[in-house]
């Protein structure tokens, strides 16, 4: 171990984050490895150790021969001062090197607010924040995720976006990494042969053009640059790689438990959600391989809970039998399991039953609006009958304690909307009292809102985030409305959403915001320990930019967006197809029941959706 | 009783007390060691550990007590946990033993001293620490109190390491009441702060009865 890491390690919080040396941690022999990849993480190791992607895609490269990738976090705060006070630069875990040291870095871009983390690490490392500052071919500063569906605020920083999923496409950039390196390619060179990749998108060779009240009036792309880039996927998940031996954390971390990822996309289409679109089209795993490597990734961790993940579990079609087979294993050896993101069913509340048969611990259910009308409006498609019938299974079932989320800000909300949040709360208080099997217990009801952020590729995109001051006043109106006692309400901070909604939809020159957001101080600002709304206010206005711009406009049916070059599948035309049912008040089905033709299903080649 | 003696050392060293009853739990699993759970509301897997180790120290005589489900075999178990612990915990042997870990009385461990300015000679840390009384500040949660660590060293040694380097080896009382490596350290920084050391790594190396014979 580093000296200066050794003296660092007893002045901080946790040490156990900066070492390495888990269970399971991928250690390769440098003189068989030609490409080295650290997949750096811009948030703390707990939170990243926790991430499914993580562990897919860490496997999923370490299985390739002659490729060793390993991981870097984020320090927390007490870490980074010692590090620059000892003046040890941002290193990887397995093998301790400094990240200069490594032929690419692939951030890990889940979350918006992790930008400024990306830019502190790299100057951790030593390593210009700005693409065009560095010259060498390596390393490669590459990032993959969800947040890079709008890759353009992050553009300045990156030499290259993952689109989509990596299991394959992150393998493809570094064998053509591999050639570069062999071959003594310069990084332009390098860079014009990535573009070629599908799913890869080089933010340099686009050069965006505004107007004058500045919208984007037209990105030109370099020659050989594809003018769309088309997100990747993986067609068949059963073929694809499975980490059944994923790194066990010596240290406790978020979820620490074996998650089973059932099936990626969402057959819904709730209009607010980012990823029910960005993810399309649903595929599954089969019940029997999620069945083999549920029991072999429980083996071999040691881990004695599994969760079940996806974006709505109960729409998986072999659930049933899913859940059969893994209780019949997993409860004699005492192993848990957990059900997250189940709708508001009758099956799903029998299932949550027999699945906590000892644990009554919450239950949270997610109408995310309160009155039918914009239920409607947002496709959310459960009604209130459902919902208090999931209700009353639950109470009867003797569970005493109900979460209940709901956003405030979504499009066309009325006062009228906010106060059927409190009355919605009242008849699931007044279900308890007809209900509860055990009413001595007493009932805990908590309301939480947060504040809605519009999202790139959602049939939102255009739609005008509400101000601070708009949503702070329909708190206030909601918290006068909920009268009983037994309903707690708890809302969330508006600030983080105001500038998660700029940075989401932002365009190129938001770089130098994030830029200088990171040079006076900011990082980890997912963490309330860091955010700072004065910090990124001042930022905006040093850029001459308005987060209002971005956040609280309603665009143009005809705008050119800066993330329309990126092809996640679903098409422009049905978002904006959807927008217009929004606002008409009209639901539109899921996919079983009607294809309505999103576009999605050109991404696959051999099959079709949810096949 | 069924027990382990393990070492942990390397990285592992910075696996604090809560998260190594966690890997410990999860290694037997995995190594597919069925041990008796606790009774009452809550079960879990029973382990008791012997003197919990500080964050950050090296240790090569860790006991750790169990009781198997399937008393056969304990001689593979060393070779069946290693295979599934983390790098730097390694079971050294596994027995069954009946002593209750009340009866460690004294430990012998090694304090690493590095000075990185001015070095100075082992000779003047082991004068220092034979002196009569060593009475030092301890701090706990509510008040401080003045304690005298003398009667807690049954003996120590000081030889010169490389430059600036100093190795302190002892014999110090484990419990009821112990006394913690870092507490030498303490008297030094409290009571001749010239000799406090820049940097020092733990090493614990074995646990004794009152008689001064090896405890397992
Ligand atoms: S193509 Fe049809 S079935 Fe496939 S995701 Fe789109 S709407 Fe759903």
């Amino acid at each position: 171990m580093d000296a200066r890491l050794e003296r660092i390690l007893p002045q901080v919080q946790k040490p156990a984050r900066y070492t390495g040396g888990e269970y399971r941690e991928v250690i390769k022999d440098r003189a068989e490895v030609d490409i080295r990849m650290a997949f750096c993480f811009p948030d703390t190791y707990e939170i990243g150790m926790s991430n499914l992607g993580l562990q897919i895609l860490y496997g999923a490269i370490n299985a390739q021969e002659g490729m060793w990738c390993e991981r870097c976090f984020a320090p927390w705060g007490d870490m980074e001062e010692q590090m620059r006070r000892e003046k040890l630069p941002l290193y990887a875990l397995e093998s301790g090197d400094p990240l200069t040291e490594f032929d690419a870095l692939g951030f890990s871009l889940g979350y918006e607010m992790a930008y400024t983390s990306v830019l502190n690490m790299l100057d951790l490392a030593g390593i210009p924040v700005r693409s065009a500052d560095r010259r060498s071919l390596t390393p490669l500063v590459f990032a993959g995720g969800t947040s890079c569906i709008n890759p353009e605020p992050m553009a300045d920083f990156l030499d290259l976006c993952a689109i989509g999923e990596g299991e394959e496409l992150d393998v493809e950039i570094l064998k053509l990494l591999r050639r570069a390196k062999k071959e003594g390619w310069d990084k332009p060179r390098f860079l014009q042969n990535a573009a070629k990749i599908p799913g890869v998108y080089v933010p340099s060779l686009y050069t965006p053009v505004y107007n004058g009240d500045g919208t984007l009036a037209r990105v030109d792309a370099a020659q050989g640059a594809p003018e769309k880039v088309t997100k990747r996927i993986i067609e068949d998940l059963d073929r694809a790689f499975y980490p059944t031996h994923a790194i066990v954390p010596s240290t406790e971390i978020v979820h620490d438990r074996v998650v089973l990822e059932l099936f990626r996309g969402c057959v819904r289409g709730c209009r607010f959600c980012q990823a029910g679109f960005a993810y399309r089209p649903v595929r599954r795993h089969s019940t029997q391989f999620l069945l083999e490597k549920a029991r072999a990734a429980l083996e071999d961790s040691g881990y004695e809970e599994i969760t079940l993940s996806s974006l709505s579990t109960s729409d998986f079609k072999g659930l049933p039998e899913l859940a059969d087979g893994l209780l019949e294993w997993c409860e004699p050896r005492k192993i848990s399991l957990s059900l997250p993101s189940l709708r508001a069913d009758n099956f799903s509340m029998g299932l949550m039953e027999r699945v906590q048969k000892v644990r009554k611990s919450g239950l949270t259910f997610a109408p995310e609006a309160g009155s039918q009308r914009l239920r409607d409006v947002i496709n959310k498609n459960v009604t209130e009958e459902a919902l208090l019938n999931s209700c009353r299974i639950a109470f009867e079932g003797g569970w005493n304690n109900l979460k209940l989320y709901f956003m405030l800000g979504l499009p066309t909300e009325t006062d009228e909307d906010v106060t059927a949040i409190a009355r919605l709360a009242e008849k699931v208080l007044h279900t308890w009292r007809e209900y509860a099997v055990n009413k001595a217990r007493g009932v805990r009801i908590t309301v939480s809102t947060s504040m809605f952020v519009p999202k790139p590729h959602t049939p939102f995109e255009w739609e005008a985030q509400v101000s601070i001051d708009e949503y702070l006043r329909r708190v206030k109106l909601l918290r006068e409305s909920i009268t009983s006692k037994s309903i707690t309400y708890n809302w969330h901070e508006p600030h983080v959403s105001l500038i998660e909604a700029a940075l989401s939809r932002g365009d190129r020159r938001v770089g130098a915001v994030i830029e200088r957001v990171w040079r006076s101080g900011g990082k980890l600002d997912s963490w309330t320990d860091y955010f700072s709304m004065e910090r990124w206010l001042e930022a905006f206005s040093a850029c001459g930019l308005d987060p209002g711009f971005y956040a609280l406009r309603t665009r143009g049916e005809d705008e050119l967006f800066p993330w329309d070059v990126i092809d996640v599948g679903v098409e422009k035309r049905y978002l904006a197809r959807e927008r217009g049912e929004a606002y008409a008040g009209r639901v539109t089905p899921d996919c079983r029941a009607r294809c309505m033709g999103c576009g999605a299903n050109r991404l696959l080649e051999r099959r079709g959706c949810d096949e | 009783m069924n027990r382990i003696l393990f070492a942990k050392e390397g990285r592992a060293v910075y696996i604090s007390h809560l998260d190594l009853m966690r890997t410990m739990q999860r290694a037997f699993i995995r190594a597919g060691v069925k041990i008796r759970h606790t009774e009452g509301f809550n079960p879990h897997p029973y382990m008791n550990f012997a003197l919990p180790l500080g964050l950050g120290m090296e240790s090569r005589c860790e006991l750790m007590e169990f009781s198997l489900i399937e008393p056969d075999g304990p001689e593979e178990l060393p070779a069946r946990l290693n295979a599934v612990l983390p790098e730097g915990i390694r079971v050294l042997r596994a027995y069954e033993s009946d002593l209750k870990f009340k009866y460690i009385k004294w430990l012998d461990m090694e304090a690493h001293l590095f000075y990185y300015n001015e070095a100075h000679p082992a000779a003047a840390i082991e004068t220092f620490f034979s002196a009569p009384a060593l009475v030092i500040e301890k701090k706990t949660k509510r008040q401080t109190a003045n304690v005298d660590i003398k009667p807690l060293i049954a003996s120590l040694k000081a030889a010169d390491a490389a430059k600036g380097e100093v190795l302190v080896s002892a014999r110090i009382a484990a419990q009821d009441p112990g006394l913690s490596p870092p507490q030498l350290i303490s008297a030094l920084e409290q009571l001749d702060s010239a000799l406090k050391p820049d940097f020092v790594r733990f090493k614990r190396l074995e646990v004794f009865d009152k008689d001064m014979a090896v405890f397992r």
